[in-house]
């Protein structure tokens, strides 16, 4: 047995230090995973928490996802109350010192961000609202220059020796992201003004940076699932107000969407909603492409 | 800058007819005019300066009170904070509201299991007809960089409020290390660190009810160690007083509880996770007592004293579609405990027939549960379970050495091996809100079945709470 042992622990020791040489961040949803490729290169180890096809407020603090956090240097969440119903635990039972709230190593993306739908009233009766404001923020480009330069300068914060390289990686984003933007902006012009309706308010920002309308949502308050009595109404003021598609995220469940799609004869269009939402959307640039050129697909 | 170059030719071309005219009164008139001309020319570059200072003056308000602007916006960004001064530390609180409807064909203050030493918990069904169940108040807040804090207390029905859990742990120890003090739920097992309202039955199963009284409460310290594994390794210790059933309390110096437990889990694809783990606790009694009757109908008093050793043995798998779990999910789960206990019971009559006897005593008992619950459509839940005691049979000093009261006169001890079935279907309107429908065929009791009907409701308030794997 000896022998045995010596091998896998010198396996353990050696995997250890892999582990030590980059700089290890877990990200709670894959966008802030992209995000941290970008900018850090092969100089991290990136994971993420959940994938384009979780919900991200339901998620549990499960073994693996410990295990992760407990040797994350960085942990990059969206903040805003978003992961309230499971990072708490996942700090509390990671025992790891670096991520606690209030360290460097924990980083949330919503006080650098312009956050909109902040509610005046916060009420259960609501649904299940946000008090900071709507949490779904990556998906406004101006968000996403904002989080990266904090998020560069926070990685290098963490990883002195690094810091420089993060900055050049930093910049040479912000100038790909910037002709990106302008890009998608001008492809989008045909967008300007389409109503969509939505599952979840999840897609805000879009609507919001594209000029689009939301025409109403599946869900009859944030976090309460549809239900048929919701969706008759939905029906009745989109025969008085038409809107263009029925826009649902890639981890929402087809069903209510396919429900109204057929009633109100309008398509049904999947938008990948984050990173690996959907095959193009490897990236964050491949997000925003396969986003609005499926949203335009509706459109023509 | 036209205008000096306009100046020197003017000049020049006068200097040369001067010298051509060459009189001094023309010469004089000439350097009045030069004069004048340089005079005017100060003055209206000095009104031009004064013109471009101005300019970038108002130019640099312009652009202050810009920034100024994005600034208000972006201050407007911020929503103000929830509470200022003193209120702005005030604890996350959160509240926990529940209430039964109950019918069962036995009676449910004569509850027991047969075979088991009353464990003393809350562990029967719930009083028939409408009743409140325990309201919980939860509060939580950072202490300082260091340690946290939270109380949980119990409303019980009946007006008594009880510390359910008070505990601080730790935030910065490094390593993976996490100690935790005060009285909290034992990390022993699977289901005994999870709170009642977040159980999938209304009650907890078999073994948690005769082994542990429900759940175990340790008053004592606990520490735990996660790996820097990719696979989820934890391992636990835990001393304490051992207030709690299987201990009595103990008054005297030192821990009389401990506790050790090693936990491994992980994930297979996206879809499933997993954790099992083994656990083990040893505890002792001093003067732990229970009421029985004799074979004659007279009141009993039995009194142990000696050691308890558990071995608890947990694995829950749990699935959800590309673990997403809002539609669809299912969780799968079971424990299996194995319990000695050995020492001295003691047995007065009170004089009716044998009067005070004491003498050895020795238990091998075991029990395990399992129970699957099923979510089949979005707020929807189907849940079974299943779970079954042995209670071999203890052996007893006192009916050994058949000189007194015979296994008889111990007829809470008798040899039974109780089981019970339980379904449950739940509708949740929201994450916030449970109304649940269970039924049970309680075989607990010796030769009896109760038939148990529970109408549940759970209401949580306040903050969201987090979700324990």
């Amino acid at each position: 047995m000896r022998p045995v042992m010596a091998v896998f622990t010198a396996a353990l020791l050696f995997g250890a230090q892999g582990a030590l040489a980059a700089l290890n961040i877990l990200t709670c949803e894959p966008e802030w995973a992209a995000l941290s490729r970008e900018l850090g290169g092969d100089r991290v180890n990136v994971a993420s928490a959940t994938t384009a096809l979780q919900d991200p407020h339901r998620v549990e603090a499960r073994p693996s996802l410990i295990a992760r956090a407990r040797s994350a240097d960085l942990l990059v969440c969206t903040g805003a109350e978003l992961e309230v119903g499971w990072k708490p635990l996942l700090l509390s039972q990671s025992g790891n010192p670096n991520i606690q709230a209030g360290r460097p190593g924990n980083f949330e993306a919503a006080p650098y961000a312009r956050l909109i739908e902040v509610p005046a009233v916060v009420d259960r009766s609501l649904g299940d609202v946000h008090p900071s404001g709507n949490p779904h923020l990556h998906l406004s480009p101006a968000n996403v220059t904002k989080v990266a330069a904090a998020l560069a300068e926070r990685m290098g914060q963490i990883d002195a020796s690094n810091a420089g390289y993060y900055r050049e990686r930093l910049k040479s984003f912000q100038e790909r992201w910037q002709q990106a933007v302008t890009r998608w902006e001008q492809q989008a012009a045909p967008l300007k003004g389409m109503r969509i309706v939505v599952y979840h308010r999840d897609l805000s920002y879009l609507v919001d940076w594209l000029g689009m309308r939301e025409a109403g949502s599946l869900e009859p308050k944030p976090g309460i699932p549809p239900s048929t009595g919701h969706m008759t109404e939905l029906l009745a003021q989109l025969a008085r107000e038409p809107a263009a598609a029925v826009v649902r995220s890639a981890y929402n469940d087809p069903r209510p969407a396919e429900w109204v799609s057929e009633r109100a004869k309008i398509p049904v269009v999947t938008v990948p909603y984050t990173v690996g939402g959907s095959e193009k959307a490897r990236d964050l640039f491949g997000l925003y492409d396969d986003t609005i050129s499926r949203l335009l697909g509706a459109v023509r | 800058m036209h205008k000096p170059s306009m100046v020197v030719a003017a000049l020049a071309a006068t200097f040369a007819a001067s010298g051509a005219s060459a009189q001094e009164s023309d010469l004089a008139r000439l350097r009045e005019e030069i004069q004048q001309l340089k005079k005017s020319y100060e003055e209206r570059m000095q009104a031009l300066e004064k013109r471009l200072a101005d300019a970038e003056t108002r130019a640099g308000k312009a652009e202050q009170s810009a920034t100024e602007a994005v600034k208000a916006a972006e201050a407007r960004l911020v929503p103000p904070p929830a509470a200022r001064g003193e209120n702005a530390f005030n604890p996350a609180i959160s509240l926990i509201l529940q209430g039964t409807y109950a019918q069962t064909s036995q009676d449910p203050n004569k509850f027991a299991i047969t075979g088991f030493v009353p464990s003393g918990g809350e562990v029967g069904p719930p009083k028939r007809s409408f009743g409140v169940g325990e309201s919980e108040l939860v509060m939580t807040a950072n202490v300082d960089p260091y340690f946290r804090g939270t109380l949980i207390a119990a409303l019980t029905p009946d007006d008594q409020v009880e510390v359910e859990e008070a505990f601080f742990n730790t935030l910065s120890l490094p390593y993976g290390f996490t100690l935790k003090g005060g009285r909290f739920l034992s990390g022993i097992g699977y289901q005994n660190e999870i709170h009642q309202h977040a159980w999938d039955f209304q009650d907890a199963p078999l073994p948690y009810k005769a082994f542990l009284g429900g759940r175990f409460q340790q008053d004592g310290v606990q520490a735990r160690w996660v790996a820097p594994t990719p696979v989820f390794l934890e391992l636990g210790a835990e001393v304490g007083s051992g207030r709690n059933f299987p201990s009595s309390d103990q008054n005297k110096n030192g821990a009389s509880t401990w506790a050790g437990l090693a936990h491994i889990g992980g994930d297979i694809g996206d879809s499933y996770a997993w954790r099992a783990g083994v656990s083990y606790l040893r505890t002792a009694a001093s003067d732990r007592t229970y009421s029985d009757v004799d074979s004659l109908g007279n009141a009993v008093t039995n009194s142990f004293n000696g050691d308890t050793r558990m071995w608890i043995a947990d694995a829950v798998l749990k699935w959800a579609p590309n673990g997403n779990s809002t539609s669809t999910n299912f969780k799968l789960q079971g424990e299996y405990f194995r319990v000695r206990e050995s020492g001295t019971l003691a047995y007065n009559d009170g004089g009716a027939v044998f009067g005070s006897l004491s003498d050895g005593f020795r238990t091998a008992q075991s029990g395990w549960y399992a129970q699957a619950v099923y979510q089949f459509m979005p707020r929807w839940r189907v849940g079974y379970r299943y779970d079954t005691l042995r209670s071999g049979t203890p052996t007893i000093g006192i009916v050994a050495n058949g000189l007194g009261p015979t296994a008889a006169d111990f007829p809470t001890l008798a040899s039974h091996n109780p089981s019970r079935n339980t379904a449950m279907l739940e509708w949740n309107p929201s994450e916030f809100s449970r109304l649940r429908f269970q039924y049970a065929a309680d075989k607990s009791r010796l030769g009896v079945t109760d038939h148990q009907f529970i109408l549940q409701y759970i209401y949580s308030l306040g903050p969201h709470g987090a979700h324990r794997f």
